[in-house]
């Protein structure tokens, strides 16, 4: 009652935030709490135990298929990344030109691309070529998972190349520096936050996806999560929650250094 | 002496023009062959004959677009109707819609939260939203899976408040789909408002009391006002992703209960029907590009008097 009469608050908002962020947080923290669990049900606790945690590091289909996920997820955030890059310097701090919307949509196309339609489209072609080349590895995925990377990697490094000050490339085209020695030893280090944060974002994309991955992998190629799909479908131990609590932690590690590398681009420009 | 320098201005823009289509190029190229371009190979299957153990035979039929409206009796050749595509086309729209309206509904005051926080904490509040974005969505869908199962956290702790005596079947139903979906996109309903409600100008709010406006006035007749075209954003990018939903409906659905994402995965799985998926591949492209364009119409329109 006594509340003092706040322009800013909304009756209730405050309460169903809280309870958003409850909602949010709920499921992902049981999981994670079952992962420790010693019985065999992910509903009745028994005690706590690693055992989960153990057996799910002897699997060798876990292990096999986390070291694939991270191999493409890495070489993939590579690609993507020196291609965002480059296409964020092609299209940022200029005057409109032609052509100029056409890379911009282009870039941000696999966003707008329903993710189950790529897939489909990716198996057709795919195959295709499986048969004429006669190739099945690796490459397929990993040219897939670059291409959706790209626009990923672009959001961070375009937003930082916008926020950037000019003033001191033309001081070094000013002092006889040339076309690449700026970019060496000026724009690169002003942009190389953005080019982290951008890695990041595409190696976390690369790392989740399930939907393309599940139709363009040949036999034998499963990544961890088209592994995780298929086991949800039988009846589920508690070793997955220890493989998806393993899995949280590196996603969340990876988010944790984005964010701060992200944030505030100006502040760490002085 | 000014027609050189206009000259060599000129040949200058011209190869900063060609420069940077150059280095735009790796990236163009990498998504025109393997994520734009082969759009292109769907929209060219959806016009060909089924093979007989999937793939196509490279024949001109318009099989694949007519099996998506119609379906031809194997008896009696008679054309109906495709009732099954259209219940599944209408429930992937409903349950995307009472999705965005739920995200909004929970969304709108978790942005206004935020946005009315110290500008200090603010970011950590919106870290917190983003953390499950990045959460693997099979983990966020298996967590809720565990938790509305029927031995699951919520069944349990309902019956031993005494609630309800036996477990309610919540898995596999659509309900269980909807609270994936809603709990899964979220933080993209969050994070537009959230941009929008920042920037929101608290004087016009103080205006309104001035003006004798109740608090829900001010909420709908104000504040929805201004931040609508974070609406518009928020609502597209929950609606497209959930419309195209595949993962959600398969684990929670747990196969009966069909989106238009599962029911193109199956003319390219059991179905062996690839022009029709194709074809339905074609149709959930057009439908998403409707939406886009809802929203680039309306967001040109409200953006400019949003920041006037």
């Amino acid at each position: 009652m006594a509340k003092r009469f706040s322009i800013r608050r909304q009756p209730g908002f405050a309460t169903i935030a809280m309870f958003s962020f409850f909602v949010l947080y709920l499921p992902i923290a049981t999981l994670v709490v079952y992962a420790f669990n010693s019985g065999t049900s992910i509903a009745t606790w028994e005690g706590f135990s690693l055992r989960w945690f153990q057996s799910a590091w002897q699997n060798q289909q876990v292990i096999e298929a986390s070291i694939r996920s991270l191999q493409i997820a890495s070489i993939a955030a590579v690609i993507a990344t020196v291609c965002a890059t480059l296409a964020a310097l092609a299209t940022t701090r200029t005057a409109p030109y032609r052509g100029l919307t056409f890379k911009y949509s282009m870039v941000n196309m696999p966003l707008l691309v329903p993710e189950i339609v790529t897939a489909v489209a990716l198996l057709i072609l795919f195959s295709r070529i499986k048969v004429w080349t006669g190739y099945s590895g690796l490459g397929y995925l990993i040219l897939a998972h670059s291409a959706f990377c790209v626009p990923f990697a672009y959001l961070p490094i375009r937003a930082r190349l916008e926020s950037m000050d000019l003033s001191l490339e033309r001081a070094a085209a000013d002092l006889y520096a040339n076309a690449f020695q700026t970019f060496r030893y000026v724009t690169l280090p002003l942009l190389w936050p953005g080019i982290l944060a951008g890695l990041m974002l595409a190696f976390v994309i690369s790392l989740d996806d399930v939907v393309i991955t599940e139709f363009v992998k040949s036999g034998g190629q499963d990544t961890l999560p088209t592994y995780m799909l298929g086991q949800l479908r039988r009846v589920v131990t508690p070793e997955m929650n220890a493989i998806s609590t393993v899995f949280l932690m590196l996603s969340l590690a990876i988010v944790t250094v984005f964010f701060f590398l992200s944030r505030n681009p100006q502040k760490d420009d002085k | 002496m000014s027609v050189d320098a206009a000259e060599l201005n000129e040949k200058l823009h011209r190869k900063d023009i060609r420069d940077r289509w150059f280095l735009s190029a790796p990236a163009l190229i990498l998504i025109g062959v393997a994520s734009v371009g082969p759009l292109l190979i769907v929209l060219l299957y959806s016009f060909l004959a089924p093979g007989n153990y999937g793939d196509v035979k490279w024949a001109f039929s318009t099989d694949g677009w007519f099996n998506v409206f119609f379906s031809r009796d194997i008896f009696d050749d008679t054309v109906s109707l495709a009732d099954a595509h259209f219940t599944i086309f209408w429930r992937s729209i409903r349950l995307a819609l009472a999705t965005t309206v739920l995200c909004l509904i929970f969304g709108f005051p978790t942005a206004y939260f935020i946005a009315t926080r110290a500008p200090q904490n603010r970011s950590i509040w919106l870290f917190l939203i983003t953390i499950p974005f990045w959460t693997n969505m099979l983990i966020r869908a298996f967590a809720i899976q565990e938790v509305i199962r029927s031995e699951g956290l919520i069944n349990t702790i309902l019956i031993k408040l005494g609630i309800i005596q036996a477990p309610i079947q919540m898995l596999f139903t659509d309900f269980a789909i909807l609270l994936g979906m809603t709990y899964v996109h979220l933080p993209l309903m969050v994070l537009p408002l959230y941009a929008s409600l920042e920037k929101l100008d608290f004087r016009l709010i103080e205006a309104a009391y001035d003006l004798y406006a109740s608090r829900f006035n001010v909420l709908m007749k104000v504040i929805v006002p201004l931040v609508k075209p974070g609406i518009i954003a928020g609502s597209i990018l929950v609606f497209i992703p959930a419309l195209s939903s595949y993962v959600i409906p398969r684990v929670l659905g747990g196969g009966k209960n069909l989106m238009i994402g599962n029911l193109i995965e199956l003319q390219f799985g059991q179905g062996r029907n690839w022009p029709l998926g194709a074809a339905l591949s074609v149709t959930l492209v057009v439908i998403v590009l409707f939406a886009m364009l809802y929203y680039v119409r309306n967001a040109g329109k409200n953006g400019g008097s949003a920041h006037g």
